[in-house]
């Protein structure tokens, strides 16, 4: 694990399950188990971030685990800024990771790609590409959105792009 | 030889060809003048017309027009006279076969749009072109787009300007991202034809990102299509051209780029990875390196490179072969690298590598005019032993030298270690468990 990590995602990440079945959406059998798989280590990570009371996303997908969505949110002096995000399984999956995307802060911050996907490129890909296929959905959420959001938002709210709203 | 002509009898020779001129039949210089004139008038025509959507459009709507000749005549009027020309200078053995060539442009940006441009001043037979994005304002710094073009997509308005160039052409334009389930889907439909084998001759890959490129080689291994890879740094400064023939050399995910996380702090989150630096000019010469590579592949002529590097700041041009990873990741790739051994060790291969070699050495034994060899100089091939298989990514080590040390991770993990950290056997389905998950995001 990368040593500019904080203790406490580092000791989290470790908490997650590893997957074990090397399969993305195109092939057909083997993507049931791998999705049992991502949903078992999702409910394992969000149990443990709800005994930590440290939530901080809901997350479904459809029915063939392609398409995920859900809310994230943000806590910055006392205050929530919550977020909707979604992503596709992509079609090289698990040797590609998913783009997340926040499409309401789309054009809002150069951290993003056109249509709202974070910047996961220096941050997040290596450590997929060196973990493939044993990282997971909720590993994306834990290393790719989580520190994204604790370095973005308050940029966003310091500069005023973003207030709060709710 | 037009130097020839023109040598002293300049005037005798010019009034000869006058008389020649006249007796030249004008019904046919009359045809000829207007046929050059339907050319004309169909050049500015919109690219809507020469290019098929396959994006709500009809993708059997495959243009009737079959090549018509190439022309060698050296008149100002024939835009293919410098290309013939390739053949009269011993390059190229027949430069029309490339009108019955099928080249698919993934990726229509900085190199995408001027290879696809050389290809298309070169007469290429059918071009194919795929992105999802539009053209930018911010894209004025490298060629090929035009700031009035700002809002069309990539696809659109490259197949505008192309089919301006050159109406010959048969383009195809492909709006798409090809990364999405579908979008794989449709992208490798389009580069097949009704029996399943790939329709195209070549994939020139000119994308910007990994997940792009890893759908290429998944297609292309699904395929065993050859591809050729491209790539330029985010500093701009340097770029690279590779060549992927599945099972015979490396394939995109054999040699993943070697990524190191290290040391970042999450709070100084690079913005370089989105706003990448850019210039026109070493996006030009990777494209120019990537569609000559292009032609010598296609029309048989020079070394085709299997991997060409570029660093601008040292003028450092590096060549090298990359060798498939027995242990590469992707399951496709190790099953074609076996086919081709086959293949290679097979008794025909054999016989005919034997037979070019035996026709080599007695083309050298000819040349070689020494009688005497007191020194015993002998010529010794510089390759390698063929095909070695290195190591796998498994079972590291073995095989390297003394103070070398692999630096790439290994890929699998302990079996033990991941039995202890991976998630639990479970007896509940795909629904149970999508409820379980509902369930916690309802409950605080």
């Amino acid at each position: 694990m990368a040593e500019g990590w904080d203790s406490g995602t580092k000791e989290t990440v470790r908490k997650i399950p590893l997957l074990t079945v090397n399969a993305g959406p195109r092939d057909k059998d083997q993507w049931t188990k791998r999705l049992k798989e991502e949903l078992q280590a999702l409910i394992k990570y969000i149990q443990i971030n709800k005994s930590t009371d440290s939530d901080w996303f809901t997350i479904t997908s459809n029915k063939d685990g392609t398409h995920w969505s859900g809310k994230c949110w943000y806590i910055h002096e006392l205050i929530k800024y919550e977020f909707d995000f979604e992503f596709d399984i992509p079609a090289t999956y698990p040797t590609t990771a998913p783009e997340i995307k926040i499409p309401s802060l789309d054009g809002k911050t150069a951290k993003m790609y056109r249509g709202g996907a974070i910047c996961l490129t220096v941050h997040f890909k290596p450590l997929w590409a060196k973990n493939s296929p044993h990282f997971g959905v909720g590993h994306a959420m834990c290393l790719g959105l989580a520190p994204w959001m604790a370095a973005e938002i308050p940029h966003l709210v310091d500069s005023g792009v973003i207030s709060s709203a709710s | 030889m037009v130097d020839s002509a023109l040598t002293a009898n300049v005037r005798r020779e010019l009034s000869k060809l006058q008389a020649d001129l006249d007796a030249l039949q004008t019904d046919n210089l009359r045809g000829q003048l207007e046929r050059l004139n339907d050319q004309l008038s169909n050049m500015p025509t919109p690219a809507s017309q020469f290019a098929t959507h396959a994006v709500g459009g009809s993708m059997g709507d495959m243009q009737s027009t079959r090549p018509k000749e190439m022309s060698a005549e050296v008149v100002d009027s024939n835009p293919y006279s410098r290309l013939m020309a390739l053949q009269r200078m011993g390059i190229v053995k027949d430069y029309q076969r490339i009108r019955d060539k099928t080249i698919a442009v993934v990726g229509v940006g900085g190199v995408g749009s001027v290879a696809a441009e050389m290809l298309t001043r070169c007469g290429i037979g059918r071009l194919l072109l795929y992105d999802y994005d539009k053209v930018e304002l911010a894209n004025m710094n490298r060629l090929f787009f035009r700031p009035e073009q700002a809002g069309m997509t990539k696809t659109e308005a490259a197949a505008q300007t192309l089919a301006g160039i050159n109406p010959d052409v048969a383009i195809e334009s492909y709006t798409m991202n090809i990364t999405t389930l579908q979008g794989f889907d449709a992208f490798k439909a389009s580069v097949t034809n009704a029996d399943g084998a790939s329709r195209v001759d070549l994939i020139l890959s000119c994308v910007d990102n990994y997940e792009a490129r890893m759908t290429i080689n998944q297609v292309c291994l699904e395929l065993e299509q050859t591809w050729m890879e491209s790539g330029v740094s985010e500093d701009a400064v340097s770029g690279h051209i590779q060549v992927v023939i599945p099972g015979e050399t490396a394939c995109f995910a054999c040699v993943p780029p070697l990524v190191v996380a290290s040391g970042i702090d999450e709070r100084t989150l690079k913005r370089e990875g989105v706003c990448a630096a850019s210039l026109p000019t070493t996006m030009g010469i990777i494209a120019g390196l990537l569609v000559q590579n292009t032609l010598k592949f296609l029309l048989d002529f020079g070394q085709v490179t299997r991997y060409l590097g570029y660093s601008s700041l040292t003028d450092f041009f590096p060549t090298m072969d990359i060798k498939p990873n027995p242990g590469c990741s992707n399951p496709l790739c190790p099953k074609l690298q076996a086919a081709y051994q086959q293949q290679y060790n097979s008794e025909e291969a054999l016989a005919a590598r034997s037979a070019a070699a035996t026709a080599a050495a007695g083309a050298e034994a000819e040349a070689a005019t020494h009688e005497d060899n007191d020194w015993g100089i002998e010529v010794v091939s510089d390759a390698g032993p063929a095909a070695s298989p290195g190591a796998g990514s498994a079972g590291q080590q073995g095989g390297l030298a003394a103070g070398l040390q692999y630096s790439f991770p290994v890929a699998s993990m302990d079996p033990y270690d991941l039995k202890k950290d991976a998630v639990e056997d479970s007896t509940a389905d795909v629904d149970d468990l999508m409820s379980q998950l509902q369930a916690l995001n309802t409950q605080s």
